[in-house]
């Protein structure tokens, strides 16, 4: 899922201040597994802020809404016949989301309530960690199911740089080696001879770098 | 035990602290209450194992984001007892009455009083 984390309280009471009409917008996917932006943290917010505008003396209207998601159309339509009663809208979605909703209503200023971090998983409740980068071409299937773009602070793709202490990684000591967890995953898993097939050079330009990037399914357009 | 403690300290019961949630605290203030505080079981003797735990965590995160929006976080308290404690019962909402005191009335509840006004 995308990881995200709440922006600190006073950055969004800065980006909200102009505005007296708020929606604050909550998103019921990946931000409340990360306990970012689901519906709780949208009503802890909304008290807050209420409750900060109250105390500077301004009488502002804050409302609440989550929405199913907010990176396709028909969940955004929803509050479609409301958004005139509304400054602003302050979006607790990944930048995904945040983006999409301006977008679609482009004459309401939409802010971001969290700052979108990465594609990861959740180790424990509160440790959310890194696993995808989004290359474009997955390799998954020759290194055991570990990514050796996400986890390999080189991002090398034919073994260890040797430079590995203990497992950790040279740059980070408190990064895993991400070849060491290969190897090892290979070993268990009895393929250890798939270690030694080289790969090719890789085709980058499906990778961020290669410019923004477009999915297109012929067959259901 | 028929022990006194002070008649503005409002009673809410739940059947677990691990029940009260973080909304709960600060829609309290929200609404006006000058504190609010959380009286849970000994650590370690939660009949749910982790709910007083919870509830820790929630009055800390409360605690900061009162702090963060100029409310004050030591509105905001967390007390352990058990529930055979009667005494400490009584000494705890005394503390806290007495500590609110000092800080003087929630800035919200002014401003809701002169809105109604």
């Amino acid at each position: 899922m995308i990881v995200a984390k709440q922006k600190p309280i006073e950055e969004i009471i800065e980006t909200v201040d102009p505005y007296n009409r708020i929606l604050v917008v909550g998103c019921n996917e990946c931000v409340t597994v990360c306990e970012a932006g689901g519906k709780k943290e949208v009503a802890v917010l909304a008290a807050s802020l209420r409750m900060y505008f109250m105390n500077q003396g301004r009488d502002i209207q804050i409302d609440e809404v989550t929405l199913e998601r907010q990176c396709d159309r028909e969940y955004l339509e929803e509050i479609r016949n409301r958004m005139d009663q509304y400054d602003a809208v302050i979006s607790l979605a990944c930048g995904v989301g945040v983006q999409f909703m301006a977008e679609t209503y482009m004459r309401t200023p939409v802010l971001p309530g969290v700052d979108t971090c990465f594609l990861g998983v959740t180790e424990e409740r509160g440790v959310w960690t890194e696993r995808c980068q989004g290359c474009g071409q997955c390799i998954l299937a020759s290194t055991g199911g570990i990514c050796p773009v996400s986890r390999c602070a080189k991002r090398l793709f034919n073994g260890p740089c040797g430079g590995s202490t203990k497992g950790h990684c040279e740059i980070n000591k408190d990064l895993v080696c991400g070849w060491q967890l290969i190897i090892d995953r290979l070993t268990e898993l009895g393929r250890l001879d798939d270690y030694e097939k080289i790969a090719p050079i890789k085709d980058w330009s499906t990778e961020r770098a290669g410019g923004p990037r477009k999915v297109v399914r012929e067959d259901v357009i | 035990m028929r022990l006194q403690y002070p008649s503005n300290v409002k009673v809410v019961r739940v059947p677990c602290t691990g029940k009260v949630d973080l909304i709960h605290l600060l829609r309290s203030f929200e609404k006006g209450a000058d504190g609010v505080y959380v009286l849970g079981c000994m650590e370690g003797e939660c009949r749910f194992e982790t709910g007083n735990l919870r509830a820790r965590k929630r009055v800390t995160q409360a605690q900061k984001i009162l702090d963060s929006i100029g409310i004050g976080g030591e509105r905001v308290q967390m007390y352990n007892l058990s529930s055979s404690e009667g005494p400490r019962f009584a000494e705890f909402a005394t503390e806290m009455t007495q500590k609110i005191r000092e800080m003087g009335p929630n800035p919200i509840k002014i401003a809701l009083k002169k809105k109604a006004a």
